[in-house]
């Protein structure tokens, strides 16, 4: 599979202040990538240096094959950009603006715009100043996805979209992705991500910490077992990888290391099982793994923890 | 007791309460503009102390006064620039030929100064979102417009004071107490004027920046007026706030009345803005918005147009503007007739080369409107980094459109569209001196002269695109040449700069035709160093970050 964003090693101060350190990136041709991590994990700075309106101090970035930073240009004609938070120009309507960006990009599909407009419900005729944040949205949105490009940036795509929009902006990316196009989906909506992306990548202070397809990933986070059983299942506290055991009569629940699930199950079943419930990590619970620490500064106890 | 209290809320008049929370407000205001305020109050408050403390070593005979003053009144492209000329008769004193240079240009900007305040913290907090956050508080319906009129209001009396005690304490016999209390008053009296007059432009558009530019042409119409009222020595005069200050005639007759006349139409104008924020919604203007188009159109398609259709109305307004202002400068050649039997002026004349009295009035009225042009020029260029910082501009970049031509269409109009504003001002200047001379050649004469500019003009634009390309935060540096340009213009020849000095200025370098010859080798040189200050702007923003939010 080739790569359609390749990064390595990217470098990017402010000043003091480090927003991208020594962050790798791989993207694969054909896939939904999504792009997880809190507000000011360096998100939108790793997007606007795949875009080349930022230059990176170290590290390097390909984005089709290309520079992003030199060939700026010619890589934009086959990609487009979503940003997340929306400014548009004032005084010109979002029909206008719709068709304006989708010419400067080389040229918009007129059927494909059409059909958005509908799905998406604009009136394409108000001025840009009077639109709300989602109408805003959907602006960009529309005029990204009506032009036949190769690659999408989304940057928080759907902030302020109400959940029926969010509904139609899913099955459109389940079409683009259908047609064999790549998008990287920087959002904050894990509902969103679990449904859309076939691979995610975790961002932490600059840094990917994780990255890989979800089921990579949950293998790496752990499951939580309840079963009941014949005989109480007593000897599992000492098990290699279980953690929390709760023993209740013919009834225990414990969470597992990926790796150990398959001993653990092994140990359970001395114990004859007679129903067994296990419910995979949440996107949820492996992006707490990587945050645990700092949400525990907040004061928020976390997860696992919680029943300790 | 309850239902009481309820029925006094409810019978309370609604007034009382759209003003809440206008003290917190203002703090607010102040708080902001910490650095901002107290930097126009000095720095017009400076200029203005230190001119005045120049006039006795640049005028310390009764000879150098008389000379000076019979410029003053001899010439009417003085007039037009400076002022009526109190006190000039007889035995002139230093402080009302300081008044007379000084007055008039500093209340233009003691104007500026109330007009971007109000604009700042009315209409621009609106279009921006930050006032809705703070009215859903308990903010009544006009404390915006309150707190920012008492802070443009509050600005103006400080200048004034700090312009009073300044000139009183330089120790100069005839700048004393009263007349310098009438001074500083005459330009507090013109900042509140025009403190009422945003606050009403503010009230029409829904965008800050038509605010500001409404009020700034309602400045420059005040200008005009007085100017045409001066030479022609006529009631003009009695149109313009600007008028009504110096004829205040500070150090002269010190007279309050007129003050106190700027001081009513102020408080009458504040009134009309009240009025006009009662009859519209929040965030909206005057005008209903209308649905646009639902496609764009083909012009719209690329970056050109794109920059076009992002400027053609402020081209528009400005061309519409500089033509009446122009035209109605021109209408003056008409008073000179006045002035042709004066001696002196007739011995000026000749020393610059034998110019008629209409060549050379005309010649300095368009050097004037020729600086003015440069200021669409230079604010066109800097319509780039507004696109930049809100974010428009990553919305443009993010597609196959090249930094250098992106910015290029921007600089592009900034260069032609000041060139075309060049062409309609001369023109406008020509065509009714024409009219009321009778000398047809006038047209062709001043055509050639205003466009002869042309290439200041670009160095001036130049510069702009420089500083946003290199420095874009540091976009203050391209007001500087401007600003300084039309003091060298203005004062340069009273304050005996050197010549070093003047040639800062790539005005200077210009030939004022017809009373120079056209000269080949500056108009050259100039277009040059605004090719190497566009080409260093454009290849500087290639190289660096896009700072958006």
């Amino acid at each position: 599979m080739t790569s359609a964003i390749s990064v390595s090693g990217l470098v990017k101060r402010y000043g003091r202040t480090v927003a991208l350190d020594g962050l790798d990136l791989e993207v694969g041709t054909g896939e939904v990538h999504g792009f997880l991590g809190p507000n000011g994990a360096g998100k939108t700075t790793t997007i606007r240096i795949l875009l080349g309106l930022l230059r990176a101090d170290s590290g390097t970035a390909t984005v089709l094959g290309r520079d992003p930073w030199r060939d700026a240009v010619p890589l934009h004609r086959r990609l487009a950009y979503v940003p997340g938070d929306v400014s548009l120009w004032p005084n010109l309507t979002g029909g206008e603006i719709i068709d304006l960006l989708g010419r400067l990009r080389g040229g918009i599909n007129p059927r494909r715009r059409a059909e958005l407009l509908e799905r998406f419900d604009l009136d394409p005729t108000k001025k840009g100043r009077t639109y709300s944040k989602g109408n805003r949205q959907k602006v960009a949105l529309i005029a990204a996805l009506a032009s036949d490009v190769e690659l999408l940036l989304l940057d928080e795509p759907t902030a302020g979209l109400d959940p029926l929009m969010e509904v139609v902006f899913q099955d459109v990316i389940r079409q683009i992705k259908a047609e064999g196009r790549t998008v990287l989906l920087s959002s904050h909506i894990l509902a969103q991500v679990e449904k859309l992306c076939d691979k995610v990548s975790i961002i932490r202070l600059g840094k990917v910490v994780q990255s890989g397809s979800l089921l990579e990933l949950r293998h790496l986070t752990r499951t939580t077992v309840e079963a009941d059983t014949a005989r109480p299942a007593t000897g599992l506290a000492g098990l290699p990888g279980v953690h929390n055991v709760e023993t209740t009569d013919h009834r225990v629940r414990f969470a597992v290391d990926g790796e150990h699930l398959d001993g653990a199950i092994r140990a359970l079943s001395e114990y004859g099982i007679r129903s067994l419930v296990s419910q995979p990590p949440t996107l949820e619970e492996i992006m707490l793994r990587h945050y645990g620490d700092e949400l525990r500064d907040n004061g928020v106890t976390v997860g696992a923890e919680a029943s300790r | 007791m309850t239902a009481a209290t309820a029925e006094r809320v409810s019978t309370r008049p609604e007034a009382t309460n759209a003003t809440a929370g206008t003290g917190t407000l203002l703090r607010l205001i102040l708080r902001r503009d910490r650095v901002r305020i107290p930097l126009w109050v000095g720095g017009i408050a400076f200029v203005q102390i230190a001119g005045a403390s120049s006039y006795p070593e640049l005028l310390p005979t009764l000879n150098d006064r008389l000379a000076h003053a019979s410029v003053m009144t001899a010439n009417p492209a003085m007039k037009a620039m400076t002022g009526p000329g109190h006190g000039l008769d007889g035995d002139p004193s230093l402080g009302a030929l300081m008044a007379t240079e000084y007055l008039g240009f500093m209340a233009v900007f003691a104007a500026l100064m109330t007009v971007l305040l109000v604009v700042r913290h009315t209409r621009a907090e609106e279009e921006t979102g930050r006032a809705e956050l703070v009215r859903a508080s308990i903010v009544g319906r006009h404390a915006h417009l309150t707190a920012a009129v008492i802070a443009a209001a509050l600005a103006s009396v400080a200048l004034g004071l700090v312009v009073a005690v300044g000139h009183a304490s330089l120790g100069i016999e005839s700048i004393d107490w009263p007349g310098s209390l009438t001074y500083g008053g005459a330009l507090a009296a013109v900042g509140l004027v025009f403190t009422g007059v945003a606050a009403v432009t503010s009230q029409i558009s829904e965008y800050g920046r038509a605010a500001s530019g409404m009020a700034g042409a309602l400045i420059g119409l005040a200008y005009g007026l007085r100017a045409i009222g001066d030479v022609g020595d006529n009631a003009l005069i009695w149109l313009s706030p600007i008028g009504w200050a110096q004829a205040s005639a500070p150090y002269v007759d010190n007279n309050w009345w007129p003050l106190v006349l700027s001081a009513v139409v102020a408080l009458v104008v504040v009134a009309v803005a009240y009025a006009l924020a009662s009859r519209r919604d929040f965030g909206a203007g005057l005008r209903r918005p209308r649905p646009g188009s639902a496609t764009g159109s083909a012009l719209l398609g690329t970056p050109m147009g794109l920059a076009l259709r992002l400027q053609r109305s402020g081209l528009i307004w400005w061309a519409v503007g500089l033509f009446i202002a122009a035209f109605a400068m021109g209408a003056t050649a008409d008073a000179l007739d006045a002035y042709s039997d004066n001696e002196l002026l007739q011995r000026i004349l000749e020393s610059i080369g034998g110019a008629t009295l209409t060549e050379s009035f005309l010649a300095m009225m368009i050097a004037l409107i020729a600086i003015v042009c440069a200021v669409f020029s230079v604010l066109a260029t800097l319509r780039l980094r507004r696109e930049e910082t809100s974010g428009t501009g990553e919305l443009a970049l993010a597609t196959a459109v090249s930094r250098t031509h992106w910015a290029f269409t921007h600089v592009l109009i900034a260069l032609l569209g000041g060139t075309m504003l060049l062409v309609v001002s001369g023109a406008g200047v020509g065509l009714s001196a024409a009219a009321v001379t009778g000398e047809n050649s006038l047209i062709a004469q001043s055509l050639a002269a205003s466009l002869a500019y042309a290439p200041a003009l670009w160095v001036t634009a130049g510069l702009a695109v420089a500083v946003f390309g290199v420095v874009p935060r540091a976009t203050g540096l391209a007001w500087a040449l401007v600003v300084y340009a039309f003091l060298v213009v203005y004062i340069g020849g009273l304050l005996q700069l050197p010549q070093w000095a003047l040639d800062l200025s790539p005005y200077t370098h210009i030939p004022t035709l017809p009373v120079d010859d056209f000269s080949v080798l500056p108009v050259v040189i100039l277009t040059l160093v605004a090719a190497v200050l566009v080409g260093a702007g454009l290849v500087g923003f290639r190289r660096r970050d896009l700072e958006a939010t």
